[in-house]
């Protein structure tokens, strides 16, 4: 086991303490906000799970799901923005 | 293990503890504004050092070009979340007002209302109310 392996378990371990601690929050959030919120701290957690996956294993096959990632994160969130904030208003 | 590696194994480390970290945030903070004050590590700093760690270890112009392209799109987007996720925040009162040291955005209301209040003949000229 090279000492890098040793490395990545570390962190698959930190990023699972993360996930978890994510959807926790996804289900227990007291409004629809926290969720919204915490499905983007999800997302985060699994861009850098991602991106650190490549680096320990020396390929770039996933770098373009990270690029599509970060360009299309932002939809979910501010619909869900816009519609709170819309039905408030009213 | 040369000191190469050690480098590239640290900055995983940072983005997996900035993770870590963002996810306890998330879970223990009080309101939505304090969470998402946690929830923006991972988002930056975290994928940061993550896409560094990626171009120290394939260092190649194409790598180089698609980290920064993640990087430029992270960077835009995310405040954007941010500031509609607290601004809807705001508005259907999911804010702690006993947490809040100063509130700027509650100040500037209540003086536009008082000035709505002092002018009311030029009331259809502000139909649409205050600035949503």
């Amino acid at each position: 086991m090279t000492p890098l392996a040793i490395i990545g378990l570390a962190a698959a371990t930190m990023f699972g303490v993360g996930a978890i601690a994510a959807i926790v929050r996804i289900i227990r959030g007291p409004s629809i906000l926290d969720r919204a919120l915490a499905t983007d701290v999800l997302l985060a957690i699994a861009m850098c799970g991602l991106a650190a996956e490549m680096a320990i294993n020396r390929h770039t096959d996933t770098l373009v799901v990270l690029l599509v990632l970060a360009m299309f994160a932002i939809v979910g969130s501010i619909a869900i923005a816009r519609f709170v904030a819309k039905q408030d208003a009213s | 293990m040369t000191a190469f590696e050690l480098g590239v194994g640290g900055l995983i480390l940072l983005s997996a503890f900035l993770s870590m970290a963002a996810g306890i945030g998330i879970l223990r903070f009080p309101d939505v504004l304090t969470r998402l004050h946690a929830a923006t590590k991972p988002q930056v700093l975290g994928l940061a050092v993550v896409l560094l760690a990626i171009v120290l270890r394939v260092p190649t112009w194409g790598v180089v070009s698609t980290a920064v392209l993640i990087m430029t799109f992270q960077l835009l987007t995310q405040p954007m979340t941010a500031h509609m996720l607290g601004r809807a925040a705001y508005r259907s009162d999911h804010v702690r007002r006993d947490l809040l040291i100063e509130d700027d955005l509650g100040r500037d209301i209540d003086e536009h209302e008082h000035e709505l209040e002092r002018a009311p003949e030029s009331d259809e000229l502000r139909e649409d109310g205050p600035a949503r």
